[in-house]
């Protein structure tokens, strides 16, 4: 075991594309009040690290970090 | 060096006329050079790994009057206002407006739209019907779905459609002449800025009365921005979308056993909207952008100044990425595609385009179990134009 797998978000960097989102609902979700991106979990459950690790792939502006296993 | 003296540079845009886009052959390293109608030579970008780092990168502008931009058409002599239109910004003015906007087109908004599309749908579904078989899809129901629900979000009325339908029909198409894209930039901005005004005595609950009320008012916006802003959303909101449900209808019509898929297994659909955003990929000239410093892009050298073409429609047939890219496969799964671009610019109406996309193939197939090509596929004749589409399609159910 390498350890969990952890998720930051730079929302300074996102653009609102909603990508993640739609990648891994149970991780990220957008601000009400300005549509950037917001962690839900930054040590996400086993079963979605997969969508978490393609959620940073697409990530349009890059603002997704991954780390871990 | 010698090369470019050697080998002649081809002509860009390559021009489209169906499905599969007209790709050039760079070999392994996907990079080579094109010259543009307006004289000028730039690098084009074709694999999938260059335009993510292309498109993500700092050292690359969108801002189109900067010296060396690749211009695929002559400018108009006097620059046309571009005020608010962010598409052609940079940060951190680009920030500003994009972020005035996010909370607009986010997820969570957009499905709150829902019933609004699905009635829409529906509603073109009725009239393509009552136009009696065969009928044109794409003045029955491709155009009037996003150009009604466009209007709707923005607060435009839809009555004027045809007024802004024939614009940007205009300021799109290769064909157009410089003084013909200034008047009708100029005839939507004059448009608006009585739209505008109207709304500001009289608010409604839409997008256009909100921006005033709570960017212009404020002093965050002026009113000139919020013109180009607002000709900027209606534009690419109705003519992109409307293209995609003509191309689709015709891309799922000849593929009966993958439609016979879809129909089984309704899961799929929003797959089906994926790979057929990936497949036909309807921004077919590429991105334009220029270096503003020195820089490299997958260790290929750029120049400041030079201009760049990042070439979605090939990023999206790259083998690396989607095996047997050519083949139209509902079940790939084929997230990683670029149809709506990358980097900081990259759609901001994707949600919305995806919900009309959903709805419109769902409820079109399944209320017209029957529906099939009234004419010879090797007739339809396609839009070669900033954005690619069909221009009629006959169809028969
Ligand atoms: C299937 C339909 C659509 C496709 C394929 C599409 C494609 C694209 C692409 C490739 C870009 C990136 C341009 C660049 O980087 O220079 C873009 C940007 C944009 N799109 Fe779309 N689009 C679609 C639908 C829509 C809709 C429905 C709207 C709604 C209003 C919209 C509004 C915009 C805006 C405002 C931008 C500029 C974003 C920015 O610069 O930050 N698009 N689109
Ligand atoms: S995918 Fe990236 S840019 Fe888009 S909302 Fe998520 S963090 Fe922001």
């Amino acid at each position: 075991m390498s350890g969990a797998l952890r998720v930051a978000v730079d929302r300074e960097a996102c653009c609102g594309s909603g990508n993640c989102v739609r990648t891994a609902p149970e991780v990220f979700d957008q601000d009400d009040a300005d549509g950037l991106v917001l962690l839900r979990r930054s040590e996400p459950a086993p079963g979605d690290w997969d969508a978490v690790r393609q959620a940073a792939y697409n990530c349009p502006a890059g603002a997704i970090a991954v780390a871990g296993p | 060096m010698s090369d470019t003296l050697v080998t002649p540079i081809p002509a860009y845009p390559f021009g489209n006329d169906g499905p599969e886009p007209r790709l050039p052959d760079f070999g392994q390293e996907g990079v080579g050079r094109v010259r543009l109608p307006t004289g000028q030579e730039a690098w084009l970008f074709t694999r999938h790994e260059h335009l993510r780092e292309l498109l993500r990168s700092p050292d690359f502008s969108s801002d189109f009057s900067r010296p060396g931009f690749p211009q695929i058409r002559p400018m108009p002599k006097e620059a046309p206002q571009r005020d608010g239109s962010f598409i052609r910004m940079d940060p951190p003015e680009h920030t500003r407006f994009r972020r005035m906007l996010t909370p607009e087109f986010m997820i969570k908004h957009i499905r709150t739209l829902e019933p609004l599309i699905r009635q829409t749908v529906l509603g073109a579904l009725e009239s393509l019907r009552a136009a009696g078989k065969p009928a044109d899809l794409v003045e029955h129901f491709a155009m009037p779905v996003p150009s009604m629900v466009i209007c709707h979000l923005l607060g435009v009325p839809y009555a004027d459609h045809e007024f802004f339908q024939q614009r940007s029909r205009v300021l799109l198409a290769w064909a157009s002449t410089p003084e013909q894209v200034q008047t009708v930039i100029e005839e939507l901005r004059e448009y608006l800025v009585r739209l505008i005004a109207e709304k500001r005595r009289n608010p409604g609950d839409d997008m256009i009365s909100r921006l005033a009320a709570e960017r212009v008012e404020t002093g965050e916006m002026t009113e000139r921005e919020l013109v180009g802003l607002s000709v900027l959303l209606l534009v690419a909101g109705h003519e992109t979308t409307a293209n995609m449900i003509g191309l689709s209808t015709l891309v799922m019509l000849q593929h009966p056993a993958q439609l016979e898929r879809l129909r089984q297994d309704p899961a799929l659909i929003d797959d089906t909207v994926e790979e057929l955003l990936r497949y036909l990929t309807i921004v077919r000239t590429g991105l334009t952008r220029v270096a503003v410093r020195d820089t490299t892009v997958g260790g290929h050298r750029v120049g400041a100044g030079e201009g760049v073409i990042g070439l979605l429609s090939a990023a999206n047939r790259d083998e690396d990425v989607f095996t047997d890219a050519e083949r139209f496969d509902l079940a790939r799964g084929s997230h990683q595609h670029m149809a709506f671009g990358f980097g900081i610019h990259q759609c901001i109406g994707q949600p919305l385009a995806r919900a009309e996309l959903r709805i419109a193939l769902q409820e079109l197939f399944n209320g017209l179990p029957e529906l099939a090509l009234a004419v010879d596929p090797s007739t339809v004749e396609f839009r070669d134009a900033v954005v690619f589409g069909v221009r009629r399609l006959e169809v028969t159910w």
